[in-house]
């Protein structure tokens, strides 16, 4: 085949936005790749409305979504190749694709990764046990349930209390499955106000704060959960066939890291400035990839701007790296994603994360222990998206050192 | 099948292990009508599917044991069988560290063992050189011995190889089948299932965990089998950049201690502990021991914390009292016992299987059949560095259910695995398709492709997906 000018990996929401804006600007030859039968990420398994908000100005279901952003890209010209593999990104830009046609090796200008993320399973949590049958994660459940149609069981337990653990209950429920409990080690639920009530008072699901699961029961298929309560210690045993590990986000960074990327310790997705280029000259990266658990509507928008910029700047000799000042973050935020911002070139926000629950409202960023900016956020929760504007490192200085961000 | 009637087997072999499989192939070739009876609904889906899978050289058998010569030999079978049947070996080597002064002062003995046991390539190695050449080790490691030999295999594959090759020249292999009882007749034994009873004239009992329990059926207590838990964690790929041998461990009387090795699929692996145990079906892991293993791991590779984990499992070993190998012929009943097959049973396989030949040597002239020589079948590839059916452009031509991925994390195409549904060994749950394809084994555990692997197999193999998984009524 002949080479693209662009590879997308991944045509979830951030590698379908990015193709589009390259393409809408101009730029022709943008060919993106998913190895799955059809394109739309992880949208095209999650069966309830709410997508499309951030970027598209309208709600419709993750289904609806995942074609309309394929039906968009294809529009504006770019091609799609689907169930095929981006099985290598070379050291020399170089891509092997793989599919029912063959293996095919193309040489792009740029290479933009849009890979996602995954949830972390129960064995990379190390949960001791045996190894039943009747663990999931939720995007293993909600492609079991709506795309599959295959059987769960009866009574399961939810680990996990974030927006998607709340997803996870409405498919078990969807399947005729009994949520008995949903657990988190953090004290307080990490969804909006209105799913916890909806979920606690209206499908009686209980939810057990400051818990942990400490094991599974069960040889053949799992028989019960023992889940302890972090504070006491008290252990006990919740009997049910099934359990779904929710959240934990850990990105698809395989390819990314095999082409030479450098990651960021605390996200594990490539470091990248606010336009997703990364340590590597010609190899991009957006969506989940980079920020893991943040919202469809978050992906799209970040691979707009990759899209956006790298078409500004397309026609200059290489696609240049990364650069700018680090940003780095003081406990209890756990990161921020772009780490490196450039100040003549701001981004147009930075994502957050805290660890734990705190009072703390007000995000101040320092360089060289002066205080360059402030702003107040709406809530810190914990596994919930922190935006701050990018102007609040505005007044940074290019050389003047890292740019710490904390909560006061 | 009536009570009294006629011998349908020259051999029925109680255990569908590695053991009890590279059995039945010996015997099958030398001519022998075999039935192969495990309880299990796949071969090899007891001890011989959850080690560490390492072929090893007997450098630290007790030289002159049974176990030493059956490793050293088994070794040099298996090498060879592996070649020609394409399943994965790596040549990496091991090379064993010493963390302290006790340990240092242990090696030349190492060194000493392994001449005595025909290893003459293990040398000692200065602390200096154990760091170059894996200069990922913690900063607390000494000097350390070199043993070229040791080198890592797919283990699955060798235990469905040996059944494969079985059931091509004859063999008949009835899983989902315990075996109950135990009667001995004047011209052979009467094998007792739940449903039927199998007539053979010789029976070989190599059901590991369960040697004992079949052993005393015919009221024989040579030995008795505790259950020696060893609990293990596989990590990502991408760790495997860490290291470029097996690292071991200054080995103990009790196990071989706690190693780091790469594996064959890619990965690398990190285990395994040692606790006797009670319950034979115990393979549970724990928190402590996985406690264990992260400390030690932290010790041997400290980058290893920093890369995420993929799988973690348990395997039971059969330790027997008293220990070492316990091969025992009981003439006057036809029966062959092999216990004790501990720690080295994958390595050891076909030497045991050929000294079980020999055992039974005076019984040939009586096999209803005649030797065939057929060749080792060929395995369908799993080793990282084989080509792999999505990475061949020849096979993807010829059908493009090899260029379609179904599993991605171990890029395993649709075609693999509808393969293994219908070999002449199939897989008939979803351990088995694991064991055949590695598909769902990989750091997602499922999550992109769980769905889609089980509805293929559904449609593949006609059992019900509730089947499969187990959903409870
Ligand atoms: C279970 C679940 C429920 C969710 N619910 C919501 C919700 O209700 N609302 C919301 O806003 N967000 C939700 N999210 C988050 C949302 O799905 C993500 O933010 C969004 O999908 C991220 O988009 P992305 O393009 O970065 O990655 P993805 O959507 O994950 O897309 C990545 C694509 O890359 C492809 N790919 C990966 N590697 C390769 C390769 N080597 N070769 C070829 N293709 C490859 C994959 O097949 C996939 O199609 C949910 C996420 C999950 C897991
Ligand atoms: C943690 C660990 C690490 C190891 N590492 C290595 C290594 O690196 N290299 C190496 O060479 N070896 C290693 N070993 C040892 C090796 O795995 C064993 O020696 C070997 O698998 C034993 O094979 P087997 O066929 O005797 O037993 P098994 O595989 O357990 O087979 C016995 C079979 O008998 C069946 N059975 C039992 N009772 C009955 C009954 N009544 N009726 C019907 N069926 C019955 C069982 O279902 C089982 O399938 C390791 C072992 C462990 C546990």
């Amino acid at each position: 085949m002949s080479d693209p000018a662009v590879l997308v990996v991944g045509a979830g929401p951030a590698g379908l936005s990015a193709a589009h804006e390259l393409a809408v600007r101009g730029v022709t030859g943008v060919l993106v790749v998913d190895r799955e039968a059809s394109a739309g990420g992880i949208p095209r398994h999650c069966d309830h409305t709410g997508f499309g908000v951030q970027d598209l100005h309208r709600a419709m279901t993750g289904p609806a979504y995942a074609r309309r952003l394929a039906d968009r890209a294809a529009g504006a010209g770019v091609r799609i190749r689907l169930s095929t593999t981006v099985a290598e990104v070379g050291a020399d830009g170089s891509a092997t694709l793989v599919g029912p046609d063959g293996i095919d090796v193309v040489r792009p200008r740029a290479v933009l990764l849009a890979t996602g993320a995954r949830e972390r399973p129960r064995s990379a949590r190390l949960v001791p046990g045996d190894r039943p049958a009747g663990v999931f994660t939720t995007g293993q459940l909600q492609q079991w349930v709506l795309l599959a149609g295959l059987p769960v069981g009866r009574r399961a337990v939810v680990v996990g209390a974030e927006h998607v653990a709340y997803s996870a209950v409405l498919t078990l429920r969807h399947a005729g499955v009994r949520t008995v409990a949903m657990v988190t080690s953090l004290p307080r639920h990490q969804t909006v106000p209105a799913f916890a009530w909806a979920t606690r008072l209206g499908l009686r699901v209980p939810l057990r704060t400051s818990s942990r699961v400490a094991s599974l029961d069960g040889h053949g298929r799992l028989e019960a959960v023992d889940v302890e309560d972090l504070v006491t210690g008290v252990v006990d045993r919740i009997p049910a066939d099934t359990v779904v590990f929710t959240g934990e986000w850990v990105p698809d960074h395989e390819l990314a890291r095999r082409g030479g990327v450098v990651t960021d310790p605390a996200t594990l997705g490539p470091r990248t400035d606010g336009w997703g280029r990364t340590s590597r000259p010609g190899i991009l990266a957006a969506g989940n990839l980079v920020h893991p658990g943040e919202t469809a509507g978050l992906a799209a928008l970040g691979g707009r701007a990759a899209g956006r910029r790298l078409a500004e700047t397309f026609q200059r000799a290489t696609v240049r790296p990364a650069v700018g000042s680090l940003l780095t973050v003081a406990p209890p935020l756990v990161s921020v994603v772009p780490a490196l911002v450039d100040p003549d070139d701001l981004p147009d926000r930075l994502l957050l994360r805290t660890a734990a629950f705190t009072d703390r409202r007000l995000v101040v960023a320092r360089q060289s222990g002066r205080e360059i900016g402030r702003h107040r956020l709406r809530h810190s929760v914990p596994n919930r998206s922190l935006g701050v504007p990018g102007a609040v490192v505005g007044a940074m200085v290019s050389d003047g050192g890292p740019v710490e961000l904390t909560l006061i | 099948m009536h009570p009294g009637g006629d011998v349908e087997f020259d051999v029925a072999v109680v255990g569908a292990g590695v053991v009890g499989c590279a059995i039945a192939r010996h015997l099958a070739r030398a001519g022998a009508s075999v039935v192969v009876l495990d309880r299990a609904v796949d071969v090899g889906d007891g001890t011989s599917k959850a080690n560490t899978a390492i072929l090893h050289t007997g450098f630290d058998t007790e030289p002159g044991s049974l176990e030493s010569q059956l490793v050293v030999r088994g070794r040099s079978l298996l090498a060879d069988y592996a070649a020609a049947a394409g399943i994965a070996v790596e040549p990496t080597g091991a090379l064993l560290v010493a963390w302290d002064d006790e340990q240092e002062a242990r090696l030349p003995s190492l060194v000493d063992k392994a001449a005595a046991n025909g290893c003459a390539d293990v040398v000692l190695v200065g602390a200096e050189e154990v760091r170059a050449r894996e200069p990922h080790l913690g900063p607390a490691a000494r000097s350390g011995v070199s043993v070229p030999g040791e080198w890592v295999i797919d283990p699955w594959s060798v235990t469905l190889a040996f059944a494969t090759e079985a059931v091509g020249i004859g063999t008949v292999l009835r899983l989902g089948t315990p075996v109950v009882g135990l009667d001995v007749g004047d011209e052979g034994l009467e094998v007792r299932t739940p449903d039927d009873v199998v007539r053979a004239r010789w029976l070989v009992n190599a059901a590991g965990l369960g040697a004992d329990r079949i052993d005393e059926m015919l009221g024989h207590r040579d030995f008795t089998v505790t259950p020696r838990r060893g609990q293990l964690i596989v990590f990502d790929k991408l760790a495997r950049r860490l290291l470029t041998r097996i690292l071991l461990p200054v080995p103990t009387a009790r196990s071989k201690g706690v190693l780091v090795s790469p594996t064959t699929w890619g990965n690398v692996l990190l285990g395994p502990t040692a606790e006797d145990l009670e319950d034979r079906t115990d393979t549970a892991t724990t928190a402590e021991g996985m406690a264990r293993l992260l400390a030690d791991g932290r010790r041997i590779l400290p980058d290893l914390g920093a890369e995420e984990v993929t799988a973690t499992y348990a395997g039971l070993r059969a330790a027997t009292e008293p220990g070492g190998y316990q091969i025992h012929i009981h003439g006057d009943q036809r029966f062959v016992s092999v216990g004790g097959i501990r720690s080295t049973g994958l390595t050891s396989a076909m030497a045991v299987a050929e000294h079980v030949a020999g055992l039974l040597d005076g019984a040939v002239a009586t096999w209803s059949g005649r030797p065939v020589a057929t060749p080792p079948p060929v395995m369908p590839p799993l080793g990282e560095r084989q080509v792999r059916p999505m990475r061949d452009p020849v096979r993807i031509a010829a059908d493009p259910a090899y260029g379609t991925a179904l599993c991605h994390c171990e890029q395993v195409s649709r075609g693999e695995v509808r393969d293994a549904c219908h070999a002449s060994v199939p897989a008939t749950d979803l351990g088995g398709v694991r064991r055949r394809t590695r598909a769902m084994n990989g750091r997602c555990q499922g999550f992109y492709c769980g769905a889609e692997v089980v509805a293929l197999v559904a449609a593949e193999t006609g059992t019900r997906a509730t089947t499969l998984t187990r959903v409870p009524r």
